[in-house]
Parts: C-alpha cells; sequence; structure tokens
C-alpha cells in the first residue's frame, strides 16, 4: 500500500484518503446530503430492478420486441454515452500531441470524464445484451470481422484501457506509486495517439452500424455519410461535456481545484467555445451535404422533416451562434448555455436515429418500459458518484502537491 | 498493472490487423454469382389458401409448441391482425384483403428469405450466421451474445428473439429445415404439408426457371416480378403472385444491392484510419516539441536580451 516516504500503518493511510481524516462514523454523518439522500433513493429503486432483469429477463423489464431489437439502452446508454464521452480524445490530444498547454488542467477531468463514461457504457451493454457473460467471446472465442460491431466491441475494449492507462497517473499519484507512475506517463504520447485512432474509428462505426438499417432509419437522418455525421458531432459532444462539466467540478468541488486562476479557466473556455463553434458550423454544413445527397428536400415538409429542422436549427446551428456570440462578447455564461444546448442536441441526434425514428413506417412504435428508464437513471446516478468519489480523492481538477508539472 | 510496452504495440497491432482483416474480406463466404447448387423455395402466391397448415408443420418440424391440433389452424380469426414470425412461430400467413369485391384475398406466407449475402451474417460479430452452400442461412446460439444487430440489420426483418429467456435468449428463425433437406428426398415441411402446392422446394435456378413460365404462360394471372430474384441482392426464397408485392405487405425499397456492400465502403476506410493517423498524429507531435524546442533555446538567449517569449497558441 500507501509507500510514502513515512512510513503510515494502513488504518491511517484509509482514514487520511478515503474517509478525509475523519473516522468513518463521522464520515458517514457526512455523507447525509440532499444528493446523497435524492441518490439512495434512486439506487434503491433501481438495484431491485436491475436484479429482476439478470433473473427474469429482458422481456420483465424491456418494451423490446422483435421490430425494436434496441431500445433506450442502446439509444441513450450506449450511443449518447459514447458521444459524450468524446472529450477524453480531444483534450488529450489538444494538449499532447497540438501542443495546446493551456488547456492542460481540462485534461484529467475529460479522461476521467472519458474512462468513466466508457465503462459505464459497458455497463448499460451488460444489460441490453442478452448474454452479456459472453461479452468477452468477439475478442476471445469467435471473430465476425465482416461486422462493423466487431470493430466497435474491439475499439471500446481497447480505447477503455488506453483511458485507464491514460487516467492510471493519477491514481499512482495518489497512492504515491512512484515507479509505476514515471512508466504510465512515459507512454502517454502512444496512448494519446492510439486513443485518437480508435475514437475516430469506433465514433464514426456507432453511426456506420445503422448502414445496415435503410428504410428503417428515417432518410433525413439515414445516409452514407453517417459515420462522418457521428464522428464530427461526437467530437462538438466532448467539448461541449467538458465546458458543462467544469462549471459543475468548479461549483461543486471548489475545495478540490487548487488555486487555479479563474481568468485561466475563463479563457479556456472560451477557447473550447470558439473550437466547438466551428466543428458546430462544419456539423451543420455535413447534415446539409448529407441531405442533397440523398435528395430528400421534398421530406423537409413533412412531420419529420419539421423534426428534423428542429434539430438542425434548434440544436446544431443554435448552439454553434451562441458559442460564437459567447466568442465574440467574451461571456463564459453563454459559452456554458450552449455547451449544454450542444449536449441535449447531440443526444436528439443520437436518439433520432436509434428510436424516434427508426421503424418510422410501423404504427406500433417502441416507447421505454418504466423500468427501463429507471436503469438507465441508475446508471448514470452510479456514475456520477464515482466520478465525485474520485475527484474527491485523487489528484484531478488541480496538480497534486507533490508532483511537478510535467511537459512531454 | 501487467501490461508492459510490448503488449501494449501487440494489442494495437491487433486492432490494425482486425481493422485490416474487415476490409478484406468485408464479404465473406457468398458471391454476387448465384450458385446453381443453392436450394430454395417458391410461393406461389396465387395458389395459397390461408389454411396455415405449414404453420402447424413448421413448429413440428422445428421443436416448437406444438400442443394445439391442426384443426385449430382453421380459425381465420387470425388474419384480423397482421402477424409476424416470432421465437414460437417461424413463419406466418397473413391475408390481405382485395379492394375489388368479390375477389379473392390474397395469403402471404413470411419467412427468412435466406439471402444470398445475408445482412444478419455480416451484421454478426461473433460470425453466428453462416450461408451453407446449400442455400439456407444457419444460425449458432453458441456463440451469440444476444446484441441483436442481426434484428436491426435484416432488410425483411425476419429474426426473432426469446426475450423471456433470462439465461439463454437466442434468436430464432427458419433454417428452410437444413436437417429434414440433408437427408435424401427431404423436403421442408411447410412445403411437403401444403396440400395446393403453393410453395415449390428445389434449386434455386429451376426454381426461377419454373417462375419465368408460370408468369409467361398466365401473364393475366401473374404480375411480372419475381420477389427474391434481386431483392436485397437476391434470396433463396421467392414469390410470384398476381398483385404488385407492395400492397401484399412486401418491402420494395430493399433494393438490389446485397446488404453487405452498404458497410463495405466505411470498412475499407479503416485501415486507411489506422496508417494515416498514426503518422499524421506522430508528425503533429514532432512540430510541437520542435517549436517548443526552438522557443526554449530562444527564451535562453533572450535571457540577456530584452526578447519576451513566445507563447502557446489559444485556439
Amino acid at each position: 500500500m500507501a509507500n510514502h516516504a513515512e512510513a503510515i500503518s494502513l488504518k491511517q493511510w484509509v482514514r487520511r484518503e478515503l474517509f478525509f481524516g475523519q473516522s468513518f462514523g463521522v464520515y458517514l454523518k457526512s455523507l447525509i446530503t440532499p444528493f446523497n439522500i435524492v441518490a439512495a433513493v434512486i439506487l434503491c429503486v433501481g438495484l431491485p430492478i436491475a436484479f429482476i432483469r439478470f433473473t427474469q429477463g429482458l422481456e420483465a423489464t424491456t418494451n423490446l420486441s422483435n421490430d425494436a431489437p434496441w431500445g433506450l439502452w442502446i439509444g441513450f446508454d450506449v450511443l449518447c454515452g459514447v458521444a459524450l464521452a468524446a472529450g477524453g480524445f480531444v483534450l488529450a490530444s489538444a494538449v499532447h500531441l497540438f501542443g495546446l498547454k493551456d488547456y492542460r488542467p481540462l485534461v484529467r477531468p475529460a479522461i476521467l470524464t472519458g474512462f468513466l463514461g466508457y465503462f459505464f457504457v459497458v455497463v448499460g451493454l451488460c444489460f441490453d445484451l442478452g448474454r452479456p457473460w459472453r461479452l468477452p467471446y468477439p475478442m476471445l472465442v469467435s471473430y465476425g470481422v465482416t461486422s462493423v460491431m466487431f470493430l466497435v466491441g474491439w475499439h471500446v475494449a481497447l480505447y477503455l484501457t488506453v483511458q485507464f492507462l491514460e487516467f492510471c497517473p493519477a491514481v499512482f499519484e495518489w497512492l504515491h506509486w512512484n515507479k509505476l507512475r514515471k512508466w504510465v506517463a512515459w507512454i502517454t504520447i502512444g496512448a494519446t495517439v492510439f486513443g485518437v485512432i480508435l475514437s475516430t474509428l469506433h465514433q464514426s462505426a456507432l453511426g456506420a452500424l445503422f448502414l445496415l438499417a435503410p428504410g428503417k432509419v428515417h432518410p433525413l437522418w439515414y445516409s452514407p455519410y453517417i459515420p462522418v455525421l457521428f464522428f464530427t458531432s461526437a467530437v462538438a459532444a466532448g467539448m461541449s461535456m467538458v465546458i458543462f462539466e467544469s462549471m459543475l467540478s468548479h461549483r461543486i468541488f471548489k475545495s478540490r481545484t487548487g488555486d487555479h486562476d479563474p481568468a485561466q479557466l475563463d479563457r479556456v473556455l472560451l477557447g473550447l467555445g470558439k473550437g466547438a463553434s466551428i466543428v458546430l458550423l462544419t456539423y451543420f454544413g455535413l447534415k446539409w451535404i448529407a441531405l442533397a445527397h440523398g435528395q430528400h428536400w421534398n421530406l423537409l415538409l413533412t412531420k419529420y422533416g419539421l423534426w428534423w429542422l428542429v434539430e438542425v436549427f434548434g440544436f446544431v446551428l443554435l448552439p454553434c451562434l451562441l458559442y460564437a456570440r459567447a466568442v465574440r462578447i467574451q461571456s463564459v455564461t453563454l459559452v456554458r448555455v450552449a455547451s449544454v444546448v450542444t449536449v441535449l442536441g447531440i443526444c436528439l441526434n443520437r436518439l433520432n436515429v436509434s428510436l424516434i425514428t427508426f421503424r418510422w413506417d410501423q404504427s406500433n412504435r417502441y416507447f421505454p418500459h418504466w423500468m427501463e428508464i429507471a436503469v438507465t437513471i441508475t446508471i448514470v446516478t452510479v456514475g456520477l458518484l464515482t466520478f465525485r468519489w474520485i475527484v474527491n480523492r485523487m489528484p484531478v481538477l488541480s496538480d497534486h502537491a507533490d508532483y511537478q508539472i510535467e511537459d512531454h | 498493472m501487467t501490461v508492459n510496452r510490448r503488449d501494449f504495440l501487440k494489442l494495437a497491432g491487433a486492432a490494425g490487423i482486425a481493422g485490416a482483416a474487415q476490409a478484406s474480406s468485408a464479404r465473406a463466404a457468398p458471391t454476387n454469382r448465384v450458385s446453381d447448387d443453392w436450394m430454395g423455395m417458391l410461393t406461389d402466391l396465387t395458389l395459397c389458401e390461408g389454411c396455415r397448415k405449414c404453420e402447424w408443420a413448421c413448429r413440428g418440424a422445428n421443436g416448437l409448441t406444438h400442443d394445439q391440433p391442426i384443426d385449430d389452424y382453421d380459425d381465420k380469426s387470425v388474419f384480423e391482425q397482421r402477424r409476424r414470425p416470432d421465437a414460437e412461430n417461424f413463419t406466418v400467413v397473413n391475408r390481405f384483403a382485395s379492394e375489388r369485391p368479390g375477389e379473392n384475398p390474397t395469403n402471404v406466407k413470411i419467412q427468412c428469405m435466406h439471402c444470398f449475402e445475408p445482412a444478419c451474417a455480416s451484421a454478426c460479430l461473433v460470425a453466428a450466421f453462416r450461408k451453407t452452400p446449400e442455400g439456407p442461412v444457419l444460425y449458432d446460439e453458441s456463440v451469440c451474445i444476444g446484441c441483436r444487430y442481426c434484428m436491426m440489420a435484416c432488410p425483411f426483418g425476419m429474426p426473432a428473439y426469446t426475450y423471456d429467456d433470462p439465461f439463454s435468449p437466442a434468436v430464432k428463425k427458419c433454417t428452410m429445415c437444413f436437417e429434414r433437406i440433408s437427408k435424401e428426398g427431404g423436403m421442408p415441411a411447410c412445403a411437403e404439408i401444403c396440400p395446393l402446392e403453393a410453395i415449390t422446394f428445389g434449386k434455386r435456378s429451376d426454381l426461377l426457371a419454373l417462375a419465368r413460365s408460370k408468369i409467361e404462360s398466365e401473364p393475366d394471372k401473374y404480375i411480372d416480378h419475381i420477389y427474391g430474384e434481386k431483392e436485397a441482392g437476391g434470396t433463396c426464397w421467392m414469390y410470384v403472385a398476381g398483385k404488385p408485392f407492395g400492397d401484399l405487405g412486401f418491402r420494395t425499397d430493399v433494393g438490389t444491392t446485397p446488404y453487405p456492400e452498404l458497410t463495405k465502403g466505411f470498412l475499407s476506410a479503416v485501415p486507411l484510419v489506422l496508417t494515416v493517423w498514426p503518422a499524421l498524429l506522430m508528425g503533429a507531435y514532432a512540430f510541437t516539441k520542435h517549436r517548443e524546442q526552438l522557443a526554449h533555446a530562444e527564451d535562453e538567449q533572450a535571457a540577456n536580451s530584452t526578447t519576451t517569449s513566445e507563447e502557446g497558441i489559444h485556439g
């Protein structure tokens, strides 16, 4: 355990590092907060449902059917989860590969979000898979190399590993495992490059999954460009999540942010906002190119056409302009507003492709069972609790006092 | 942590190989050529009277719940709702009333079409589906993880899933009675029981000739369209009918391209990303690093003079 310079007992270490130096009883009492009570209620509902899911099956807990084989757990937990976790690779490549050192304070929270995001995507997937205990089969037992899903499976698994390695320095600093920390810091560049490649491929592959469903996905959302659309929008979503999160982090975890210069953080957020604005503008253009390529102009005046326009103007162009405006008037508040709209917009897009417009030709449509919604809320809650537990203990929002900033 | 750098690189290599393999074998076993040896089925919808004996026989042949006597299948009330194949019914018959009064309705038996290049097989990440040299598309439950991407991909929406089974859920679909037809003189149960011989089993090439001759000899009775000849790249199960297939519940928007082609372009871009991205990214890194070194050197030089140091770029 903690091989600190001055040897301390395990008991002391546990008390200091896990309970903030309090006794266990005092620590437990300090946990009684409104947020935790809400979280506890959610878990009290969600965990029994999880039990039902794994003992009674999918039919008992979901509204999935032979015509709607994918529901909320894929549409939200997987598709939205992966898109929103894209901040990790965007920030890591900006700082480690493109030398934008100003963004350095945001890298660790972004990578932690990415890692936990992907981890809980896999948790959500385990709820959805018919036989989740066979999750390693595509890696170990049988290889369906013609499948886009095979690509997604491999890359998500590898990227989860990469993000774990990328986050390891924070864990090792916390544990004072200096040798290991040096070693993982040394592979940062390789891990970052590998992470960008994997992210490019699986973010777009999640879109490419739907290439096999023409006619089922509404033509306005179905396009040969869907891999590019998914990738571009994931970059915007990832950046926006980092902005959105920094707002929460620096409000909730004030004690953990160290002696950051608030003006410096604002400057970085405005820079991210500018980047997100450009990415969203590109995405906006791509949406229209995809429309023109499919020659679906005539569909714009249908019910689904209007819904498409709502998505493209209200949740792509609007946040794009909000970001641009925010940068112009140097308003961090407006950047944050834009980030929220972007995050909602990308989620809306993923749900449109996978659920809302899926099998638009049918009258009997899928709507999630309340237990599906409850499981999704539970997974998000556990994700937040895990994020908080780590941020409160490990050097994520600020540098560890004992470690110098090491640039690569 | 037990991963070392060599393992890490091996892992990276594995991902690359996986991607490359995908591109080179993006079209698994089947080819565009219609095998002369493939077996198939031809359903003549002008002959079917909707007795649903095929449904009964199918259940028996596939070991599904088979407790209803065959007479119960005379119940015509099931036609009030449009049904689809499910885990307990690998085939179902739907009835489509004629728009013209007095004219007989059309009864449509549906089941897995046994595509030449099955979308389900190209979608499956554990290769649980295979196109047999005999023609049927078969599913292997022993490797299935239950992602249900095959069901998303199937252009005809045929695979079903046993959602009610918590511990061994599986995909269920017609096998063209693979066991039976593998035996000498064997026929699929539905074709064997059909009292009106509306379903013909045989070599796919012979069935196509039969379908053409039916249409040519009775052009008033049949429309000039063999469903399955080209749909989704061609299927082993084919239909002839007296009415446009769009009016009989068939999807007419599946096109004639084999479905695996739809993801081929994407999969062939994968090796490109795997080779070009590292070069570009490492290039960017080298460039950044070099610039930092120059800036650093300048700083040292400037220590004595009044030059200001260079700052990083703000995006």
